[in-house]
């Protein structure tokens, strides 16, 4: 009579079951490139920071006189205790960031500032949707642009046969294209920021439940032990990096996936952002361990490798007050890899001025996202600029490929 | 219009298993006839049994579980008996081990990458605790670092309990309003058994259910208090079958006696309820007079294995005293005419009716509601249809806040029907229940789930269901609107804060994860 099911599970600390961090989907094939003559195995990595990264925080541009009295008490510095390193004379990189600050360094890796997606709006998931989509407008959720990059690749082998998609395909990669999926471990925890926005749904509409749920994650803190240290499985800094080890370490085979795509969550920094300390840092720290973890994890491939960073929109110039910032529009997006042309921000700066901000609020973007990724398509596999202005990102003639970002 | 949405909100969250997204138009149907909508799937006919291709009767699963546990015995047997004569072989021979070509495996690359903080350490269970209905079968290749062995087939009973739990899931998926779904895991709560007793419990939990509740959740509870207390599971739960009168032939033979066990429960949580008016002379005469309740085992020397008999041979000879009244020895039905007294006795009434109101409308209920509800159930003689028109028909069932906290079971239909799923396979539902403490017809004890929002509302439980409601929207939000999804939940009684917090959360993901937890979702 022992032969119960999922009976174990109650007496398993309940923690264990809910490990994990964010997602990771793969091109289920390896693409047969037409440059393969000359040895180069490119690969690519999209990562999507979800939630708007603040740009202005992450690099920050210390050499524009409005930048320190706008962005006030979270103002980066280039002296002090956590000073930030200086990119070049005019932009600092946040201190939570050295592996990338090295990688910028050896000339593997780029700044892009003052950059933007066609949206101009200020809704999450409209903003996420015209990112991954790849079109101009919201709303167009069947196909995202790099799947559509992939289907016109030509393809080879396919890679881990047999295996199911995984939980969920970030948009980005969904669409005709067969993905694989993998989740490291089980799902994650719900992060911070989620639990404290329901706290104060709660404390807004059902004061029994603020009370309930805010001793249930203060139980939860005491559990862990230390409240300061990054949770492993949860949003933090260790998930992200056990996400990039894993994917690493897939495509990194020589059968493995050549391009895939993840994302990370949290970035809406509406309170308590943090200056050189704090919940940003965290996350940058997060982001600065996972391109610190792909490089290491695909050894060799670093060298054809390219790693974008990019987020639906910016945040506000001035700080809010709440010592966050607000939704808002140009911000900046990061290239790393040994493919990359590197040591260098690429910027058009629009300056602080008040009358220079767009709607009096935002940095202006004065680069159109997709000319950049577009720039990568093109170098890395030799993707057509048809191809790319009229399927990949449709009607963005206009937003010309960067030239040269690729060594 | 907001009122009607109110209402349409109750009539989905209180009475039913909350609006199906997609295109099911169920909160326009509530909030244009709400109680019309409650009350339409009382008079489907048949609507409430569950008969779906591949589940078995209780004698047939019977037979299918002493099969399979006569293999296990015969083959451990055989192993004893070949690891008495040969040295023991449990490890495979070292040629065996032949060198393998790495291939990338996905499960393989998880484990070597699996995390060595102590904290992360995988435990014997892991994943599957999110619930809502997975695409497909699961694959083990995307449960990496699972610490069990390589993947053991199912035994024919966790085969039969994910059967039977995926049929119950779909039928609650699938339900208009749910109110039907919702009175039968009211009354399988009421007479619960619980699966964690043994294989058999395990084996005839789902079996239990549709042969003993669903026929009369709309008929008369002396009718289910029979069918409960002579089905098989039940009598092996509370363990009857084991209970010998002690002047019976069995009894004196085998120096055996009474197990009170059954007898206390029908008395105490099935019908009158604690200071119901009976004593424990009443507890021990019961359980003389039900005596002989048992089923047929492996060795079918009474019946079918597996279905009830009444065996004489073990029954208590004589008549007995149960409150105040005498019951002549005339087998069986001694027994039977016992039940059909506590059934119409109003202590049972009273409870029965408090549990049922508490259960829908609110931990106190409103007095003037339990009071109309007692009238109707002893007026009908415990028609249960009747009783449940008598709440819906009530202002009291409208008008009160929505303050109950649903219940993990209600929650996780209630997440599956708003995204749309129509479960195919139940592993992510048990999970889930298990994580949240309501693992599906596994009570702890004979008294089932509890029903109060002590229970479900409680710190550790509300962050749990926090995390839950998190992993179902990193699995599931993609391509779906929250906003969109909030309308179709609860449309004009959303509140402003609930839109707000929806409407700018940083992701879909986060934004679904909050809607699930908001309280126009949490509260019914």
């Amino acid at each position: 009579m022992d032969c119960c099911e999922g009976q174990t599970s109650l007496a398993t600390s309940r923690r264990a079951l809910l490990l994990g961090g964010a997602s990771f989907a793969a091109w289920a094939y390896l693409p047969k490139f037409a440059r393969a003559a000359d040895g180069r195995d490119p690969r690519l990595i999209v990562v999507i920071l979800r939630g708007a990264l603040d740009g202005l925080a992450t690099v920050a541009p210390t050499g524009d006189p409005d930048y320190a009295p706008l962005h006030g008490s979270i103002a980066l510095t280039s002296d002090g205790p956590h000073a930030a390193l200086m990119l070049d004379s005019f932009f600092a990189l946040h201190p939570a960031m050295p592996e990338f600050a090295r990688m910028y360094r050896e000339k593997h890796a780029a700044v892009i500032h003052a950059v933007a997606t066609s949206y101009r709006d200020r809704s999450h998931f409209d903003g996420q949707d015209v990112l991954e989509s790849g079109f101009a407008g919201p709303g167009r959720v069947q196909s995202g642009w790099l799947n559509r990059a992939l289907q016109a690749l030509p393809k080879g082998e396919r890679v881990m046969s047999a295996l199911a998609v995984g939980p969920t395909t970030p948009l980005v990669l969904r669409g005709a294209a067969p993905t694989v999926g993998w989740t490291p471990a089980a799902l994650p925890q719900a992060g911070d920021d989620t639990a404290m926005r329901l706290v104060e749904l709660y404390q807004h509409l059902d004061p029994a439940l603020a009370s309930a749920l805010t001793q249930g994650l203060l139980l939860d803190k005491a559990a862990q032990g230390d409240d300061m240290k990054p949770k492993p499985g949860t949003n933090g800094a260790a998930a992200m990096r056990l996400v990039a080890r894993g994917a690493a370490k897939l495509m990194a085979a020589d059968d493995g996936p050549r391009i895939a795509a993840l994302a990370f969550d949290g970035w809406d920094t509406h309170a308590n952002e943090g200056g050189p300390v704090g919940r940003l840092a965290q996350l940058l720290s997060g982001l600065d361990g996972a391109l610190a973890e792909f490089e290491g994890g695909l050894g060799a491939r670093w060298r054809d490798t390219v790693v974008v960073v990019a987020t639906e929109f910016g945040r506000t110039v001035r700080i809010n007050g709440t010592e966050g910032t607000d939704h808002g529009t140009g911000t900046i997006a990061l290239l790393a890899g040994g493919a990359v042309k590197g040591g260098r921000v690429i910027s058009d700066w629009p300056s602080l001025k008040p009358a220079s901000l767009y709607q009096g609020r935002d940095l202006l973007p004065t680069t159109d996202l997709r000319a950049v990724i577009k720039g990568v398509l093109r170098d890395q596999f030799g993707l057509a600029e048809r191809v790319l202005a009229e399927t990949v990102f449709p009607d963005s003639a206009a937003a010309k490929p960067m030239q040269g970002l690729v060594a | 219009m907001v009122r009607d949405s109110k209402t349409a909100l109750v009539a989905l969250n209180r009475f039913g298993f909350g609006a199906r997204g997609g295109a099911s138009g169920d909160f326009v149907n509530a909030a244009s006839d709400p109680r019309g909508f409650v009350k339409a799937e009382l008079n489907r006919p048949n609507g409430v049994l569950l008969e779906v291709p591949g589940l078995q009767s209780t004698p047939a699963l019977a037979k299918a579980v002493f099969e399979y546990q006569f293999e296990q015995q015969q083959a451990r047997e055989a192993a004893a008996k070949s690891g008495a004569e040969a040295k023991p072989t449990e490890a495979p021979p070292a040629g065996d081990a032949k060198p393998q070509r790495r291939n990338l495996s996905l499960s393989n690359i998880a484990q070597d990458i699996s995390p060595k903080e102590p904290a992360m350490q995988p435990p014997a269970t892991r994943g599957n605790a999110a619930m809502a209905p997975s695409e497909g079968s699961p694959n083990p290749a995307m449960q990496p670092n699972a610490a069990k062995p390589p993947q053991q087939p199912l035994n024919v009973i966790q085969k039969t309990f994910r059967a039977e739990a995926l049929a119950r899931l779909q039928r609650a998926s699938l339900a208009e309003c749910g109110f039907v779904e919702r009175l039968v895991v009211f009354w399988s709560n009421h007479f619960c058994i619980s699966a964690s007793k043994g294989g058999l419990a395990r084996m005839w939990a789902g079996s239990f259910e549709r042969e003993a509740i669903r026929p009369y959740v709309l008929g008369r509870f002396g009718d289910m208090l029979k069918a409960v207390e002579q089905h098989p599971a039940m009598l092996f739960f509370l363990d009857n079958q084991q209970s010998l009168g002690p002047d019976s032939r069995a009894g004196q033979n085998r120096k055996r006696g009474l197990n009170e066990n059954l007898a206390r429960e029908i008395m105490e949580l099935h019908t009158l309820g604690v200071g119901g008016g009976y004593t424990q002379d009443d507890v021990t005469s019961l359980a003389r007079i039900i005596t002989g309740w048992s089923f047929a085992g492996r060795q079918a020397q009474l019946g079918p294995p597996g279905s009830f008999v009444f065996n004489a041979n073990a029954h208590q000879p004589g008549p007995q005293t149960v409150m105040g009244k005498v019951y002549q020895d005339n087998g069986v039905a001694q027994g039977e005419a016992v039940l059909a007294d506590i059934a119409r006795h109003p202590s049972t009434a009273k409870f029965i009716v408090t549990k049922f109101a508490r259960h829908f409308v609110a931990d106190d209920p409103p007095p003037a509601l339990v009071a109309r509800l007692q009238e109707t159930f002893s007026k009908t003689d415990g028609d249960l249809k009747a009783l449940a028109i008598t709440l819906v028909d009530s202002n009291e069932a409208w008008d009160a806040p929505l303050t109950k906290v649903r219940s993990p079971y209600e929650f996780l239909v209630a997440s599956g029907r708003l995204l749309a799923r129509i479960p195919e396979d139940p592993t992510r539902y048990l999970g889930g229940l298990n994580v949240l403490g309501q693992p599906l017809w596994s009570p702890a004890g004979p008294n089932g789930f509890p029903d109060t929002n002590a229970a479900w509302a409680a710190p550790e439980g509300m962050k749990l269901r926090l995390d839950i409601s998190a992993q179902i929207a990193s699995r599931l939000a993609e391509g779906i609107d929250p906003r969109d999804l909030l309308e179709l939940a609860a449309a004009d009684a959303a509140s402003e804060e609930t839109r707000h917090t929806v409407e700018r959360a940083e992701s879909r993901q986060q934004a679904l994860a909050l809607l699930l937890m908001s309280p126009e979702f949490q509260r019914r």
